[in-house]
């Protein structure tokens, strides 16, 4: 995606080529170190002052056999001088630790691209392994490609020759000369990393000095050898001043929780059972005992929701993580969470679907389950994040809602924006709304179903308050006094009542964010983790002149009341997911306005180009048909 | 409330109990009604979860704070707010079918953890809500709606499946047996940790009759093992005891064998030896009743509220701000 090439002779009498945006990924075996390659080259961009995006791509299995594709482990980094809203379409730049990662990722390379390959991993038995006939890099396969051909592996050694290490350890030092090689080749310190190396292996002397060694070995090849021609320059980015750090969506998401209890005054609890790719948020919270976060790793999904109902009766701020097919699981206590009227939340960190599908992949088809997935009419609201920073709002958002509503709340993420990283600039703690709860303890006029006439929401009373003994469960309750009723007439008021207590939410949540003009010829709407994409690809159309506007939901039930309105304003409405249309359906069925598709089902997030090349399509389509 | 002032009428709601006329149900709720205001418990402590079936209504009618779960989930959601709310006294409600059937997976889960939970389990051997199908306590060969062919599957004994999941306390009663009831409740209730207590439970309608041999008058001393830590295994009015031969157990004559030969209960015994008791049936063997395992482990919920505890005195438990500070960050600007 670069927009300005400009080529200056540099100090070393090579060409700097200056871009404001460059996509590198880094691929080689599971066992490779690309994630901690990419985390290091990712930390010293963002020092430099670069805007950045992230995305890690694992494969599913923990330990796939060496050089296979299913073993193929890769991390994307897009950074540069603007405002950088996702880790980029396709590699400007591709490492590729041996065949199979190079197979795996050259359909994504932009034409040109720059290609370095560990030759001492390109041999026959290797490249056969994976597909090749003959040797890729010398076969005229790459021809399209800027191929520079090092050999990591030999270099790494001889760089070691001193060193005690066995051979086999020295090998697993050659991601740091593909780093320090990297650092090169984009004029970078490597002072963080060397520090890094210092503390991360501060046990092992020889370690700390091999893999230093490596790394300085790899800068200094760049340096000295006469291979390469290119180095590029990327300017540092126009940022918010402030204090930032690098945050996952799923960490942020933990941070979020953690915050809102806080603000709410009350203490977090999860129930949770591991799942990808929401389980990182159990890892991050099970370290914050201090925070008062009790986590609990129950025994199934099931029991992770219901231990988290039974906090929530406590008095707690209950939390259950987990993604599509714990969704599933959990649906029946959900619907008892509707009907008790007890604040929780369940977050859904999505993976491709249906069944076990694509757990490491990215997809939205939750939608729908969590909107609608219950037996009986259970409505709920539901938060859907829109950036890995945006996780820690979202999750203050969907503790605010349940507790002033008394109400289970979804928190809808996705696997893209749970792994993927950007660098976040950290709130100010005391800027932060806060919400704190009140239990009821009053005995005077007590009755558990009596409601809030501004919010509908009823009491919530701890367990331990004298003279509030009272029973609650999932038969349904009469109006007020929360005893077992099967009138029919009340049934039908209490299922409206639940229903208006969610409706009314519309008036506590603000509009739908609009980028771009508040009327025009097309309309983007959007949800949750595809917010960078959809914005980047407008930024695009309209710099192309076209009046697409782009408008991104983080509520989806209920919707924000700028929604209807806006959608009317425009010639087409064009709802992009990663799904068969859920929102989409949501919007026709609601507003019967003929919103049309722009869909992605491959377990992949939106590329920019692709979504501008769409739009347009259907632009120029509806052109045609006016004409 | 002081717990010192409570009365049996301070834990009767102003709910009609449901329950079909004669059920066994009522006798336990009355026991419970009766040893709650015993324990010295304020009565805004006490919370009973229960699942789904005839026994979950329970919390209906008794004055605490209550919760009418889901099938099966009710150890789970107890467990919840146990951590949260240690210093209650959680007591879960649950049946055959819900406790071993659908929420087994729970139920063995909490007893591994030894949860400070009471689980009071009311074997009736039937599904009584659903109008009468077998239950994973059926007998073999059991005539019912959904076997008219007899039932094909082996039952659980529930005493020797919590036996395997590492229960702290396992106790088994019955209905008819209001004073034994009693005493049991009370020591689960002075139990730390998870105990589970089996009572066997009339259902009139769908199952009568199931226990009458334990629990009859003019049966129930050939049928019946009261045991008692350090007491010897003897039933029939003192006449019958069990010795044990390696692993297994065997009937004899008190008369003849003399009483000291007789094995001395413990509750503290290796758990092979409460597996045999716990398995013990008829027609060649009396049923126990009474505590048969009772040995002291920490609690899940102590332990974790002691992490908390350690973690908060190392550090202030409030400052978010060097929460979203750990780790690496940068100045801008």
């Amino acid at each position: 995606m670069s927009t300005a090439n400009e080529s200056n002779g540099g100090a070393t009498g090579r060409d700097v080529e200056v871009r404001e945006m460059i996509a590198v990924r880094f691929a080689g075996d599971s066992g490779d170190g690309m994630q901690l390659t990419g985390d290091q080259f990712t930390t010293t961009a963002a020092l430099v002052g670069n805007d950045l995006a992230t995305l890690p791509d694992f494969p599913a299995e923990i330990r796939a056999p060496a050089g296979t594709l299913a073993g193929v482990s890769g991390f994307q980094i897009q950074f540069g001088s603007l405002d950088i809203l996702t880790p980029g379409d396709r590699p400007d730049v591709l490492v590729a630790m041996n065949p199979a990662a190079l197979k795996a990722n050259l359909g994504d390379l932009v034409p040109g691209a720059m290609i370095f390959v560990n030759t001492d991993a390109f041999d026959k038995r290797a490249c056969e392994k994976v597909g090749f006939t003959a040797n890729p890099v010398e076969d005229g396969t790459l021809a399209a490609f800027r191929v520079f051909q090092v050999a990591f592996t030999t270099i790494t050694r001889r760089a070691l020759e001193d060193s005690p290490l066995t051979t086999r350890e020295k090998d697993r030092c050659k991601n740091f000369f593909a780093l320090g090689l990297m650092y090169w080749v984009f004029g970078r310190p490597m002072d963080h990393t060397l520090q890094w190396i210092q503390k991360k292996f501060a046990k092992n002397a020889d370690v700390v000095a091999a893999n230093t060694a490596v790394l300085k070995a790899g800068y200094a090849y760049g340096e000295t050898t006469e291979t390469f021609a290119t180095t590029f320059q990327v300017a540092p980015a126009v940022i918010k001043p402030g204090t930032y750090r690098h945050v996952t969506g799923n960490q942020a998401t933990a941070f979020g929780f953690i915050s809102a209890a806080k603000l709410a005054g009350a203490e977090l609890f999860l129930g949770s059972y591991p799942i990808t790719p929401a389980s990182d948020i159990l890892h991050e919270l099970s370290r914050h005992k201090r925070y008062g976060v009790r986590t609990f790793q129950a025994e199934d999904e099931i029991a992770a929701v219901a231990a988290a109902i039974g906090a929530a009766y406590g008095g707690a701020i209950a939390l259950t993580t987990t993604s599509g097919p714990g969704v599933a699981l959990k649906a029946e206590a959900v619907g008892l969470a509707v009907m008790t009227e007890l604040p929780l939340v369940i977050a859904d960190i999505q993976r491709g679907g249906p069944s076990t599908g694509l757990p490491t992949k990215t997809e939205q088809a939750d939608l729908l389950q969590v909107m609608f997935g219950r037996n009986g009419e259970a409505p709920l609201p539901i938060v859907a994040p829109t950036t890995p920073g945006d996780c820690f709002d979202a999750a203050i958002e969907a503790v605010r809602l349940a507790t002033k509503y008394m109400t289970p709340v979804f928190f809808l993420s996705d696997g893209y924006i749970a792994n993927g990283a950007e660098p976040w600039r950290i709130p100010d703690v005391d800027t932060l709304p806060s919400f704190e709860v009140s239990y009821r303890t009053e005995v005077e006029g007590f009755r558990p179903y009596e409601r809030n006439p501004e919010t509908l929401a009823r009491p919530w009373v701890k367990p331990g308050t004298p003279g509030l003994e009272h029973r609650i469960g999932g038969l349904e309750k009469a109006d007020g006094t929360g005893n077992v009723s099967y009138d029919p007439k009340n049934h039908e008021k209490m299922i409206h009542l639940r229903q208006e207590k969610v409706d009314r939410i519309a008036d506590d949540i603000p509009d739908a964010e609009i980028y771009g003009d508040d009327a025009g010829d097309l309309l983007l709407i959007g949800w949750g983790g595809t917010y960078g994409a959809l914005r980047a690809a407008t930024m695009h159309l309209r710099r192309r002149g076209h009046k697409v506007s782009h408008m991104h939901l983080r509520h989806l039930n209920p919707l924000p009341k700028n929604v209807e309105p806006t959608m009317r304003r425009f010639g087409q409405v064009v709802a992009a997911e990663l799904n068969m249309g859920q929102l989409r359906t949501v919007l026709r069925a609601k507003f019967l306005i003929d919103v049309k598709a722009l869909n992605k089902v491959q377990g992949q997030p939106f590329k920019v180009w692709e979504l501008v090349d769409r739009v347009e399509a259907m632009l120029a389509a509806k052109q045609e048909k006016t004409a | 409330m002081t717990a010192t002032t409570l009365t049996r009428k301070d834990f009767q709601t102003d709910q009609d109990v449901r329950w079909c006329p004669g059920c066994g149900d009522y006798a336990i709720l009355a026991q419970f009604q009766k040893v709650f205001p015993e324990l010295g418990i304020p009565r805004e402590n006490f919370a009973i979860i229960s699942g789904i079936g005839c026994s979950s209504r329970f919390p209906y009618y008794m004055n605490t704070y209550g919760f009418h779960t889901i099938h099966g989930r009710a150890p789970a959601l107890a467990s919840g707010l146990k951590v949260m709310r240690p210093e209650l006294s959680v007591w879960v409600i649950t049946g055959d079918g819900d406790a071993l059937s659908i929420g087994g997976n729970h139920l063995i889960h909490a007893l591994r953890r030894n949860m400070d939970l009471k689980i009071v389990l009311f074997n009736n051997q039937i599904y009584g809500l659903t109008k009468g199908q077998y239950s994973p306590t059926s007998e073999v060969g059991k005539r019912t709606k959904s076997t008219p062919f007899g039932s094909l599957d082996e039952p659980f004994t529930p005493l020797a499946l919590a036996l395997g999941a590492e229960a702290s306390f396992v106790a088994r009663t019955a209905d008819r047996e209001q004073k034994h009831l009693a005493e049991t409740l009370h020591a689960a209730a002075e139990h730390k940790g998870t105990a589970l207590v089996e009572v066997y439970q009339n259902c009139n309608i769908f199952n009568d009759g199931a226990f009458f041999h334990l629990t009859e008058k003019d049966r129930k001393d050939g049928n019946q093992l009261v045991v008692e830590h350090g007491k010897p295994l003897v039933f029939d009015n003192g006449t019958k005891g069990i010795v044990f031969d390696g692993f297994a157990p065997k009937v004899v004559d008190v008369a003849e064998v003399g009483l000291d030969a007789i094995h001395v209960h413990r509750e503290d015994a290796p758990v092979g030896y409460h597996l045999a008791l716990a398995k013990l049936h008829g027609p060649q063997f009396p049923t126990a009743l009474g505590v048969i395992r009772r040995v002291q482990r920490p609690t899940y919920d102590a332990l974790v509220e002691a992490q908390v505890l350690a973690e908060q005195a190392k550090s202030d438990k409030n400052d978010i701000h060097a929460l979203l500070h750990t780790g690496h960050t940068w100045e801008v600007g």
